[in-house]
């Protein structure tokens, strides 16, 4: 797998490491979920976190988007740190992130699920939606065609009028990808990208990934299917009891005794 | 006298914490502000009265009957509304909704059956001493305390529930899997916790305990009206939320401390207040710490 | 036009006149608690709001001389001041405790309303200039309905649908939650004082008991009957509760019991209300395939 030549359009005078966790603890009362768990995402990889279920890596995104406090530790987003942003502010700085269990608008048309994501970028308030103002109408209407855009990303844009709630799962988390794009982030937090598609689809949203990638967008992702991960991973880290037991290229963990351990100690005990 | 104020505190505030108790414990079991708590706490001292009057029961058997008859109005409740509501997985204000329509309905119908006018429980129904307490600290021209034998027995048997539901909770292995469903529904079935059936279980339970202060306060007070559970349900929501919802402990000591505050203004401010008390409280707690006394996050896990 | 004088002259609009207009006032306060059931809260409070709106305007007529523009407006403005001194601190947590907040509200109301003087004490105001005619409440009840229509096709609208839907999920789209579940509900609370503000002027008397815990459940009522995905169903919802009462006088004390009825029932069987245009659309579908 080659790198790709990425273009900067922007000369970052830092390094180009976007997002750093140092150290962090979390726990609920005696419940340790996390423990000194420290990496790097690099600016325009794609980095991936696995490990066994109930092994905190949800966690580790409720914490970057402010849903959670770290009880030690810091969090660093090109250079800010995120201990004290509110989840609603998370946007603002560039980071998006679709959830495991899926949390799309299910009342909502997919052209709206889209487009909510924009709220932050929608310059007008309320004068100008009650009187029709010119601001308004435009604002709206490259709304409208930016989500058709994002929508076509993922090949849904045919069925934009459709209520979310008449999609299949694979297409609702398709959805969720295109809804985290329209924030216009600069790091993507994905969980569980492609949890209960088919292999077809699966390839498909690995194609779609890349094409993101290339456009200069930073993936972190949370995936169980190994295929994927080792597919399009340039690092991984891999997270055990809460704690990070290997960091490396794909090559690197594949034959990592400690991670095949853990994930077949884990099968053995149950 | 204020150890006077203290008692009749004590009294007061633990009908309020028994009554809270079965409002939090729905809350904490079965996630649902369940709005018709109220409903079955006036269910209890009418049925209560009607057995008293009509079938000329005593009142320890009537009391009894009571609970169990608002157990089953609770249980009801859960099994015909609640019940289809968590099937489809129904958005968290549906039931409030539903338990408010089912509040109006049951008040309405005691209302059309019994009239609104305050209803009092026959005289000599409880026995009617009381005893004179001189406090070793005071001095001895002061008065004496004064304890009725219904505020004793109020006492006694409020505590005497609180305590073995708290016992049950903490001890035996139906309040671990109450717990276990409070903390995480679908993880205790796939423990083999029977979910549905504690669930209905807890209404049964809630809605006695909710029914028992209701006979508790109507005796208290000497007035039952079909309104009676109305107020009660104000002042149940600003407990729990004092004491942190879901928060067994929390409900008590909310309870006593409502009944506490209660009583002080009417005694010290002006009687014209009390029932503004718990909403006056309810804001504080809010604006100063919302989680309650015990409380923590308001959202848990599927 | 001389039908239409002879109309207005005529008995039928004497004897129905107050139930147009009640259905336009209930319209109103129908409207007010769709508002903000569609950003996922509920407020039992649009009731006392109402009275505080009727109160205030009545007080501005009666005893400051005010044009009844102005007693509109302080009617308006008025329930605002005291929804954000209620919302401010009940909306930052999650929308279940403002409806905890609100259902006690109603009482506290009228416990001040029943004490202090300048607003009549228990007797309530009487005497109130009869400034309200069927076409404030038309223009009025019409100038809400675009407003709350604009609104749903703005990013106001859509932010309050995903509130409602998903918070966790809203606020990492960029909503700030808490501001706009603080504007749905003072905008809620602007709508019911209007329409409490143009009651006082067409019904000329006001007492506290109307503004009750009942009657802001006869409003919710209103509007889940009707079905609150859209802005007809509430308009439809009061239509029928404004009529059924006087269908249903037979009943008698039971009367009250078909609100409680109703909501249960909607809520288990028709949980979006009777207008709901997505299961129309469906019926019409299989109507068109049988």
């Amino acid at each position: 797998m080659g790198s790709a030549t990425h273009v900067s359009v922007v000369f970052q005078e830092e390094s180009s490491l976007m997002l750093t966790l140092s150290h962090i603890d979390k726990h609920f009362g005696g419940l340790h979920v996390l423990q000194d768990v420290s990496l790097t995402v690099p600016d325009g990889s794609i980095f991936g976190l696995i490990g066994p279920n109930g092994a905190g890596k949800t966690t580790v995104f409720n914490l970057i988007t402010g849903l959670l406090r770290a009880n030690a530790g810091a969090i660093e987003f090109n250079g800010r740190n995120l201990g004290d942003v509110p989840p609603h502010r998370i946007t603002e700085l560039g980071i998006a992130r679709t959830f495991q269990n899926i949390r799309i608008f299910k009342e909502m048309t997919l052209l709206e699920n889209v487009i909510i994501g924009m709220h932050d970028h929608l310059d007008y308030g309320l004068p100008g939606a009650l009187f029709f103002l010119p601001g308004f109408r435009r604002i709206e209407r490259r709304a409208r065609e930016r989500a058709l855009e994002l929508l076509s990303w993922v090949k849904l844009d045919g069925k934009a009028g459709l209520l979310a709630d008449n999609l299949s799962y694979g297409d609702q988390r398709k959805l969720e990808l295109a809804r985290a794009l329209a924030t216009n982030p600069k790091l993507l937090l994905l969980d569980e990208p492609v949890a209960g598609m088919n292999p077809a689809e699966k390839t498909e949203l690995m194609a779609e990934i890349l094409n993101i990638k290339a456009r200069g967008y930073t993936i972190f992702m949370i995936e169980h299917d190994m295929r994927f991960v080792m597919g399009l991973c340039e690092r991984i880290s891999v997270l055990n009891f809460g704690r990070v037991i290997a960091e490396g290229t794909a090559q690197e963990i594949r034959s990592n005794p400690d991670v095949i351990e853990a994930y077949l100690g884990r099968e053995e005990a149950a | 006298m204020f150890e006077q104020q203290l008692l009749n505190a004590l009294s007061l505030g633990s009908v309020y914490a028994l009554f809270a108790l079965g409002f939090t414990l729905i809350f904490g079991v079965l996630g649902v502000i369940n709005l018709s708590h109220g409903a079955v706490f006036m269910l209890g001292s009418y049925i209560a009265l009607t057995l008293v009057t009509r079938f000329e029961l005593s009142l320890g058997v009537a009391t009894v009957l009571a609970m169990a008859g608002a157990g089953l109005a609770g249980l009801l409740i859960d099994f015909l509304v609640l019940r289809p509501l968590r099937a489809r997985n129904a958005p968290h204000l549906m039931p409030m909704i539903a338990t408010i329509g089912i509040t109006i309905i049951l008040t309405n119908v005691v209302q059309g059956i019994s009239g609104a006018e305050i209803l009092r429980f026959p005289q000599g129904i409880v026995p009617e001493e009381s005893f004179d307490f001189s406090l070793p600290w005071q001095g001895a021209d002061s008065e004496p305390l004064h304890v009725t034998a219904l505020q004793l027995l109020i006492v006694l048997i409020s505590f005497a529930l609180m305590g073995l539901l708290l016992a049950t909770m903490r001890r035996t292995q139906l309040g671990r899997a109450l717990r276990a469903i409070a903390e995480s529904p679908k993880a205790a079935y796939l423990l083999g916790i029977n979910v549905e059936g504690l669930f209905l279980l807890t209404s049964f339970v809630a809605a006695a305990l909710g029914g028992v202060a209701g006979v508790l306060i109507g005796l208290s007070f000497n007035a039952i009206t079909p309104f009676m559970g109305q107020s009660v349900l104000h002042k149940g929501i600003a407990v729990i939320i004092l004491g942190g919802m879901g928060d067994i402990r929390g409900a008590m000591i909310g309870g006593l401390f409502l009944g506490l505050a209660e009583v002080m203004s009417v005694a010290y401010l002006s009687s014209d207040f009390r029932d503004a008390v718990s909403f006056g409280l309810l804001f504080l707690i809010l604006l100063i710490r919302p989680a309650g006394l015990f409380g923590s996050v308001l959202e848990r896990k599927a | 036009m001389e039908f239409l004088d002879s109309f207005w002259a005529s008995s039928f609009w004497s004897t129905y006149s107050t139930l147009v207009f009640s259905i336009g006032v209930n319209a109103l306060l129908a409207l007010s608690i769709y508002l903000t059931l569609s950003c996922g809260l509920l407020s039992l409070a649009n009731a006392a709001f109402m009275g505080i709106g009727a109160y205030s305007a009545a007080l501005l007529t009666m005893n400051l001389d005010a044009p009844f523009y102005v007693a509109l407006a302080g009617g308006t403005v008025a329930p605002v001041l005291v929804a954000l001194i209620i919302g401010l601190p009940t909306l930052r947590l999650s929308g279940v405790y403002l409806a905890m907040a609100t259902l006690g509200f109603g009482e506290v109301v009228r416990v001040v309303v029943l004490n202090l003087d300048i607003t009549g004490g228990p007797m309530g105001l009487n005497g109130i200039p009869q400034k309200t005619e069927g076409w404030h409440i038309a223009m009025l009840l019409l100038l809400t309905l675009y407003i709350l229509a604009r609104l749903r096709r703005s990013k106001i609208g859509r932010a309050f649908e995903a509130i409602k839907e998903d918070e966790v999920a809203a606020q990492l789209m960029g909503v700030h939650i808490t501001s706009y579940k603080l504007l749905a509900f003072t905008l809620g609370a602007a709508i019911a004082g209007l329409a409490g503000a143009l009651n006082a002027h067409f019904t000329f008397f006001l007492s506290p008991r109307e503004y009750g815990f009942e009657n802001a459940v006869d409003i919710l009522t209103m509007a889940v009957l009707g079905g609150t995905s859209n802005l007809i169903g509430p308009v439809i919802g009061s239509f029928i509760l404004t009529l059924l009462p006087e269908l249903l006088r037979f009943l008698g004390g039971f009367r009250l019991a078909v609100n409680g009825t109703i909501l249960v029932l909607v809520v288990l069987f028709l949980p979006k209300g009777i207008w709901d245009p997505q299961r129309m659309c469906r019926l019409f579908s299989r109507k068109r395939a049988a």
